[in-house]
């Protein structure tokens, strides 16, 4: 009886890797592949971006990113992206919300529309608005009787970008809702909480995680989005032209340093949405890590 | 009366949920709802709670028509079947959620909790966090915080469900003990015969959104309304024997049947501890062999076989089992001391009572 437990454990601690064992050779090519493929195509671009723009030293660096035009664009991103992220926002908690709690008819459509942003090309998404709000499309003369400025005009951009930015809030938080369920919120009702209380105290703290992953996904993507923003910006120079804008402007104007330095600011911005990305998923792996653990200590 | 049902009915669209159910529950009492799974017992409770919406009929709390009062008016406390408790807070922000909403004065809350927390065995646990408790402490700290703003009511979702069976025995013991110490009016719902007759000063029994029988646990097991109750509550023989000559008789077995016809069917069935045993054959009228013993503790439960093939369970007590000297293959004789007459007529027997009845566990049962 002993011995039989004794083989069977000796035999769980090494598991049979037959199936799936490949020479070592195969092991390292794999292996080089895979890491020289990121070198070149994703680090090696990346760090001569930042060598492009140190080009001509710091001063030539600071003083493309304050010269007026550049400047203008910056300060338009994040115009665009804080009036984006906070419609987002709302939109993608009312969306999830109606989503994971209610059962209602046209409930999959809801959801396949919220992933139409994810496969219409940017590009089209832009001449969809152009059509709707452009001077020769079906509200343009209604529009321009009331002196109404949206395409070539920050409300087009703020538009375009909504659009493109749709899904990422909604997408993050539905599956986090749908997994909570309803009966917390049912519990506060039952303790004399209003919709409001059960919605800040109770529901908004079980999605933060979530949440505040969707919002920076959906910040990178509105301070990235050339496509759609391309096609209803106009790029007037100093006005509606965005930081993407503003690097193919300067870059065709063979100003490669300044272009470079303005692109510095997005791919900062785009390590910085990594770091927080891998940040997050780790706190979360160690609070869930913490969970089980305290789960084994207190059976 | 604390809680009263008027002919309440509830539809989920086409299917009802509940059907005119009437019932009353007085003031400090334990109540239990007890029933086979979609008997409609929780959206009673929900409909108490106001979670649910009754589709016609009155609910009425302490004397007052609460139909139109919203969840949060109605003063009660509610203890959800998986606990749903506040995952982002500690314990003490748990219970103190109630009294913040009802704005209490901080130091009131915090002596409320202390005091809570003190009576519910959870001192010192007040800064963890519900992952970080065991099944039994997070169905303390639910019902904890249930009870902080001193509800008129405490309602329960099957409250023993979720645990493992050792610590459901404790926590059972310790509902009784917490009721009678804080004498709330308090009703729960549950699927366990065995609950709700060890736990409940009173017992609802619903199938199919009906109500079957009101009573306290006693009268519902000796005097069963109908058959479903019958059968639900505890272990019972039944047989279906044909009246021939005033008689009902099936196998060995008669029944005196006096007025019906011959050729109609009884439906008969009566307890396992209504069946007497005897090893001197001669005793009893009538003879069978002891097929196998279960043991349940304290309790035995034997199977006897009779000539004809016919089975029936007894139960008796391990120092009777002893005296009489029983055992496996030993043949003994025997007679039923009581029995019920379920339904008299074949026709009557409704294809939906039959359906219902979900064969209670054989092995294990106490009552």
């Amino acid at each position: 009886m002993a011995g039989d437990i004794k083989i069977r454990t000796r035999a769980a601690q090494k598991p049979s890797q037959r199936g799936t064992e490949e020479s070592p050779v195969m092991k390292w090519v794999l292996i080089i592949v895979a890491l020289g493929f990121c070198l070149v195509f994703l680090l090696l671009p990346l760090a001569n971006v930042f060598a492009q723009a140190f080009s001509k030293g710091w001063t030539y660096y600071l003083r493309s990113l304050t010269e007026p035009d550049s400047w203008a664009a910056i300060r338009l991103t994040l115009i665009v992206a804080a009036i984006t992220v906070p419609l987002n926002v709302m939109f993608g908690l009312a969306a999830a919300w109606a989503i994971a709690k209610f059962d209602f008819r046209g409930k999959s459509l809801l959801i396949t529309l919220i992933d139409l942003p994810f496969s219409v090309s940017p590009v089209v998404a832009g001449l969809m608005f152009v059509v709707l709000f452009g001077l020769q499309g079906f509200f343009g003369k209604w529009l321009q009787a009331y002196d109404v400025k949206i395409i070539f005009a920050v409300p087009g951009i703020v538009l375009a970008t909504t659009f493109v930015t749709f899904p990422f809030v909604a997408r993050e938080l539905i599956p986090v809702m749908q997994a909570t369920g309803t009966e917390q919120e049912q519990a506060a009702l039952t303790l004399g909480a209003n919709g409001w209380q059960t919605f800040w105290h109770v529901t908004l703290p079980s999605v933060k995680w979530g949440l505040i992953y969707g919002i920076i996904l959906c910040n990178a993507r509105a301070m990235g989005e050339f496509g759609a923003v391309s096609v209803v910006s106009g790029h007037i120079a100093g006005q509606t032209d965005t930081m993407p804008l503003r690097v193919q402007k300067l870059y065709e104007e063979y100003n490669a340093p300044a272009a470079f330095a303005v692109a510095s600011l997005l791919a900062l911005l785009a390590l910085l949405t990594l770091g927080i990305k891998t940040l997050l998923e780790w706190r979360q792996a160690r609070e869930y890590e913490k969970a089980q653990r305290a789960q084994a200590d207190n059976p | 009366m604390s809680i009263e049902l008027q002919k309440v009915t509830k539809n989920f669209g086409e299917v009802t949920a509940v059907a005119n159910v009437s019932f009353s529950v007085k003031e400090g009492e334990l109540m239990a709802l007890l029933g086979p799974s979609g008997g409609g017992k929780t959206t009673v409770l929900r409909m108490i709670a106001g979670l649910e919406v009754p589709t016609t009929g009155d609910v009425f709390i302490r004397g007052q028509r609460v139909n139109d009062l919203s969840v949060q008016q109605r003063n009660i406390g509610f203890v959800f079947q998986n606990y749903a408790l506040f995952k982002n807070m500690n314990v003490y922000k748990n219970v103190a959620f109630g009294l913040k909403i009802k704005k209490w004065k901080r130091k009131a809350i915090k002596e409320r909790i202390t005091e809570l927390l003190e009576l519910f065995g959870l001192a010192g646990l007040d800064k963890r966090y519900p992952h970080q408790l065991s099944g039994g402490q997070r169905q303390r700290v639910a019902i904890a915080r249930a009870l902080a703003p001193k509800p008129s009511v405490l309602l329960l979702d099957e409250p023993f469900g979720a645990v493992d069976a050792k610590i459901r025995q404790e926590l059972r013991e310790w509902l009784v003990t917490l009721h009678h110490d804080l004498n709330v009016t308090t009703i729960f719902v549950t699927h366990d015969q065995e609950e709700a007759m060890e736990v409940a000063n009173r017992i609802v029994i619903f199938s199919r959104g009906r109500l079957e029988q009101v009573g306290a646990p006693r009268e519902v097991y000796e005097q069963p309304a109908n058959e479903f109750v019958a059968r639900f509550i505890g272990v019972m023989n039944v047989i279906e024997p044909e009246v021939s000559n005033g008689v009902a008789r099936l196998g060995e077995l008669e029944f005196p049947s006096h007025g019906l016809e011959t050729g109609q069917k009884l439906r008969i069935g009566f307890r396992p501890y209504a069946v007497q045993i005897s090893s001197d054959l001669t005793q009893y009228r009538y003879r069978a062999v002891l097929r196998r013993t279960f043991f349940l503790g304290v309790m035995l439960r034997v199977e006897l076989e009779l000539p004809s093939g016919l089975v029936i369970r007894a139960r008796m007590s391990k120092e009777e089992y002893a005296h009489q000297c029983l055992e496996d293959g030993k043949e003994v004789s025997f007679q039923i001391r009581q029995y019920r007459v379920l339904a008299r007529d074949q026709n009557a027997l409704s294809a939906e009572t039959e359906l219902i009845y979900q064969p209670p566990p054989v092995v294990g049962e106490n009552i």
